[in-house]
């Protein structure tokens, strides 16, 4: 060590390494297996927890195996009712013991957290664990109020989580307190590679008295994710992690009644526009990408700046890049740790490599010698959108930088993705911000900010950055579930024949049409197929190619004012009205009546879905608006042939969004008699598009296509089933019920409608003059 | 050394667009502290530099020649000789200056002589600067006839809310003048400008019309030195720097009494300037009552027991 003069000769920083002996001692005290029911089990095999800085093994734990699953479910389903069964005073007791028995070990916390991770000790202490503290406080709350703030919603029931290794803790937290307050019991699977605070949060639960089953963790690598993702006895699974994993799970509960949420990966943009304080934005880079070594899913890792400030921009990014310190995790100067493992390091580097070779030009930091697994800060300039370090998911300390000249092409560059994760905008201008604010498709948007967080603010993702929120009122909507439609089982229809059928045709031939961007058009297939007393056209998927083309071109109805749409509705309600007496001939009198009434229930609702003001942080405008998916498919039901339709395509619509509907099958024609309704009421052309004919494969055309951004199907279990698992392409959220509901009574306009029709933007504005 | 700011003519356009975001910039100000630690003889070491880079200051309406004179004896003998045999210096060190009242430079001089430490005086009609130029440079030529190595300048913050930069810049540029080779640094009186855009638009025409030095505060305002408003300041040096070629000082005043705060605003000059702002010649620190608490951390390091006030000299 240099003397005292020697240091200030260099005036260097000097190690400031954070101290390990109690989580050393913890680690060497302990005998790691799962936790179930309120017990340590040991697996039959195990495997290291290694700590990526020094390569260095930290501790064996237990593989879980699918028998483990098995048990650590049941338990938590033994679990369930009692918990359920508590107040939500008395579990808000639970989740306020664990809370601050976290905050008394926050310190043990944040070494294990850096120790098993590689992220900087300061991230850990300052960021994970007081956020991980905060959510279950907040939580708390949650679990006091539910009864009242949710009222006829009920818990899942049994939890399958499966969290990250980038924030552990903080994962664990996002997973398990909305949960528990809920009143749900959870099985939690750490990621394979980070699995250490949970176990000490085990050990937590525990001290705090927690009843047993309610929290139980499994260790373990993706196979026992995938062993609690077909489990059963599960009742929702939910998952933060890659897009390809999401996928995947997306597809094995297809055929299940599991409840989903998704948080997956991003590519999300980070705008810089001529007039922002560039210091500002350069921090917010430091902030964005080079926090927690890039592996964010939410890191703004694609810098798109204003041409007239990018080369100033790019110098000082540079500039800056130099003075930010790689090294032991440990040490409080530290800005950058380790990586993950060597696996998430070789995969980083190899992405780089390739964006190179596709020319773009690295500039990076000198790398660190260390044993562990680190990678030094990079910037990729001189490189187009078509680039691999722009489309794919490096989650690592590289970002990219492009150019724009306005503003439109900035929301295009920013849009060009197949993710919609979150965004972050810089411009001292309100007017710019706030618009660009709207026009991304990102569920999560930061002004003249980036990577700010609350257990109050909804988070989550757009696009194939998955669905659901966590966080705030949201947050507790993804583990409770409404009340069930109690209707009977949908069963399937078969699919239309395209031959003649004897006695099917009109004495007097009417002629009717699939409706497509407000027009009527034939049939692409050039058939038709019988119903009671009609041929109507034998839709296929190039119908719905054209229908989607044309919902798309409809954008400006999601851009008009709430009031607007309502007076389409209304005036949709009048029409209807005045043709009443000939729907009634098809469906009868209360039907027809109903369907009135229901046009003027979702008009009323068309400007009154409001978004929030979220209590956050201080100086700061958290707000939560409710968006449209923009274009929505519709599986209309079978049953109540025109209530059934008018009672789906209204709330989406009366939302914003843009709809293929596919009507019932038997029973098509008030559907297409509607049309003329359509027509004459000022809805405009592509709002509304009616696709009749085999709703099993429309339903999974519409599934699998990109351009449709969320899928309700009130249908048959197959077609459900179909429905989810061909939504996995683009990960659409797809609302799918199988339980016929009473069109003419509540259920047929529940607040359901209303929450899948839209989706969360929570938009952060600091403010301070 | 580096060379002297000669100043630029008066250029609007290299600050009047510039915006200064100022919930970005308390962030980075909160966390550079949070992002850098100093420990052990790094933190003794540093804490010396504080030292070397401190205007150790009195300007209250009851200096007397005798109390000027007691603060010249500690600016030439900051630490105890414990202290520093204890830290192995080959030398005690000594304060970057000693900042006094016009009418307190000649005691100061003469209190000084033959220790290479600089007078600095305040000047100007200091602290509100509310007086007819010709008095105000007046009183520059006292103080640099009296003997004053460094004039502290104070601006008129009307003509920054009147966006009125001829004026300001002429109006430094005659005070400037009148210091002649005496280092002027320039008080911006930020806890009264109040935005950080006017701090960064002030620091810039200051810098333009030749200050050698940027300061915050007299140490008379509501809000003296914070750490957001130094961040703006010293990116607009860099600013001018990278416009310029030339280096300018930073002196953060008002405020500042803790040895924690001596390593928050180190920290911040190393992290955005480098090691070069590190020293007495582009960095100061305006305090009086942060060397006693320098003191007691450094005989804490020393002798490992924790130190009272009393048991050391005051200033």
């Amino acid at each position: 060590m240099p003397t005292v003069t020697e240091a200030l000769n260099t005036m260097d920083y000097g190690p400031a390494p954070e101290s390990t002996g109690h989580a050393m001692d913890w680690l060497k005290s302990r005998g790691f297996g799962h936790f179930i029911n309120g017990k340590f089990i040991s697996g039959s095999e195990t495997f290291a927890s290694i700590n990526p800085a020094t390569g260095e093994e930290l501790a064996q734990v237990a593989q879980g195996t699918a028998a483990d699953i098995d048990t650590a479910v049941k338990a938590a389903r033994k679990a369930a009712s009692g918990w359920a069964a508590l107040s939500g005073h008395q579990r808000a007791r639970h989740l306020y013991a664990l809370a601050r028995l976290m905050q008394k070990r926050e310190r043990l916390f944040a070494v294990l957290e850096t120790l098993d991770n590689g992220k900087p000790i300061r991230e850990s202490r300052d960021i994970d664990v007081p956020l991980a503290v905060r959510h279950f406080y907040h939580h708390a709350g949650w679990a006091e109020l539910a009864e009242v703030e949710f009222p006829d919603h009920r818990p899942h029931g049994v939890c399958g989580q499966i969290i990250p290794w980038n924030f552990p803790l903080l994962m664990l937290s996002w997973k398990i307190a909305p949960a528990l307050a809920a009143g749900n019991t959870v099985v939690l699977k750490p990621a394979e590679q980070t699995p250490l605070t949970a176990l000490l949060f085990a050990e937590l639960c525990i001290e705090a008295g927690l009843p047993k089953g309610v929290v139980n963790i499994v260790t373990g690598d993706g196979t026992a994710g995938a062993a609690l993702v077909e489990h059963a006895g599960v009742d929702k699974i939910a998952f933060t992690g890659s897009t390809e994993v999401g996928r995947k799970i997306r597809h094995a509960t297809a055929g299940t009644e599991k409840a989903l949420t998704l948080e997956l990966g991003g590519k999300s943009p980070f705008i810089v526009f001529a007039e922002a304080d560039l210091d500002a934005a350069i921090e917010g880079v430091v902030d964005a990408i080079w926090f927690n070594q890039g592996e964010v899913c939410c890191a703004g890792s694609r810098i798109l700046v204003q041409e007239s400030v990018s080369e100033q921009f790019t110098n000082r990014l540079k500039a800056r890049m130099k003075t930010l310190r790689v090294g032991d995790p440990l040490d409080k100067s530290t800005d950058i740790g380790a990586v993950v493992d060597q696996i998430q390091r070789q995969r980083i580097c190899s992405i780089v490599d390739d964006a190179v070779a596709q020319g773009a030009v690295l500039h990076q930091a000198p790398a660190y010698e260390g044993k562990g697994s680190f990678v030094s800060p990079g910037l990729l300039t001189g490189l187009g959108a078509a680039n691999i370090a722009n489309s794919e998911e490096i989650f690592g300390p590289i970002v990219t930088l492009m150019t724009f000249r306005t503003p439109n092409e900035a929301v295009e560059l920013a849009n060009n993705t197949r993710y919609g994760l979150a965004a972050s905008i810089w411009t001292e201008n309100i007017t710019t911000a706030l618009d660009i604010a709207a026009q991304v498709k990102a569920g999560i948007v930061w002004v003249n900010g980036t990577n700010m967080f609350d257990a109050n603010a909804p988070f989550g993702g757009m696009r194939e950055s998955g669905f659901g929120r966590e966080g705030a009122r949201e947050g507790m909507l993804a583990y409770l579930a409404p009340a069930a439609p109690k209707g009977a089982a949908r069963k399937a229809v078969d699919a239309p024949s395209a031959l003649p059928e004897a006695g099917s045709g009109d004495a007097i031939d009417r002629t009717r049409k699939l409706y497509i961007g407000g027009a009527q058009k034939r049939a692409d297939s050039g058939y038709s197929y019988a119903v009671a007393g009609a041929q109507v056209p034998l839709g296929n998927r190039k119908d719905i190619r054209n229908a989607v083309e044309a919902a798309d071109k409809a954008g400006k109805w999601s851009g008009v004012t709430g009031h607007n749409r309502a007076q389409v509705l209304y005036f949709l309600a009048e029409n209807l009205n005045a043709r009443a007496a000939e729907f009634a001939k098809q469906v009868g009198e209360a039907e027809t009546q109903a369907a009135i009434a229901r046009a003027f229930y979702w008009a009323a609702w068309a400007d009154k879905f409001d978004g929030r003001v979220h209590s956050t942080q201080s100086a700061h405008v958290t707000l939560a608006m409710k968006e449209p998916f923009g274009v929505m498919g519709v599986i209309c039901p079978e049953e109540a042939p025109l209530l059934g339709f008018v009672s789906t395509i209204l709330p989406a619509i009366a939302m914003g969004n843009r709809v293929i509907a596919v009507p019932s099958q038997a029973n098509p024609l008030p559907a297409l008699d509607l049309y003329q309704v359509l027509d004459t009421s000022d809805v405009p052309g592509g709002v509304v598009n009616i696709i009749t004919g085999p709703r099993a494969e429309l339903a999974e055309t519409l599934a699998k296509h990109d351009g449709v951004a969320a899928l309700w199907a009130f249908a048959d279990p197959a077609i459900c089933e179909s429905a989810k698992a061909q939504s996995a392409g683009n990960l659409k959220p797809v609302w799918a019920e199988s339980q016929e509901r009473d069109w003419q009574g509540a259920e047929g306009q529940s607040q359901d409608f209303l929450h899948h029709a839209v989706q969360i933007k929570t938009i952060w504005v600091p403010y301070g003059a | 050394m580096h060379a002297r700011n000669p100043g630029t003519p008066l250029t609007v356009d290299w600050f009047d667009r510039v915006q200064v975001n100022r919930p970005a910039t308390e962030r980075r100000a909160n966390t550079l502290t949070t992002r850098r630690s100093v420990k052990k003889q790094f933190q003794a070491a540093w804490l010396v530099n504080a030292i070397t880079c401190t205007d150790l200051t009195t300007l209250a309406g009851d200096d007397t020649d005798a109390r000027v004179e007691r603060l010249c004896a500690k600016a030439r003998r900051p630490l105890a000789d414990h202290i520093v045999e204890g830290l192995g210096l080959p030398d005690m060190p000594k304060t970057g200056a000693v900042c006094v009242y016009p009418t307190m430079v000649a005691t100061a001089k003469h209190a000084l002589s033959n220790s290479g430490i600089p007078v600095a005086s305040v000047a100007t009609g200091f602290p509100a600067g509310l007086m007819p130029l010709d008095m105000r440079l007046a009183e520059i030529r006292y103080a640099v006839d009296q003997g004053a190595d460094e004039i502290d300048i104070v601006i008129t913050r009307a003509h920054v809310f009147n966006a009125n930069w001829t004026a300001l810049y002429d109006e430094i540029a005659a005070m400037r003048e009148a210091c002649g080779a005496a280092h002027m640094k320039a008080i911006l009186a930020t806890g009264e400008l109040t935005t950080l855009s006017n701090v960064y638009a002030a620091s810039m025409v200051a810098m333009q019309a030749g200050a050698d030095f940027i300061k915050t505060s007299t140490g008379k305002e509501p809000v003296n030195a914070t750490l957001p408003v130094s961040l703006t300041m010293v990116r607009a040096l860099r600013d001018y720097g990278d416009r310029t070629g030339y280096k300018i000082g930073f002196k953060p005043a008002g405020g500042i009494k803790t040895a924690k705060d001596a390593i928050a605003w180190q920290i911040l000059m190393k992290e955005e300037l480098g090691r070069d702002w590190l020293r007495g010649d582009l960095f100061r620190f305006g305090a009086s009552s942060m060397l006693g608490d320098i003191e007691r951390q450094l005989e804490h390091y020393v002798t490992g027991r924790y130190a009272a006030s009393h048991r050391h000299a005051i200033a």
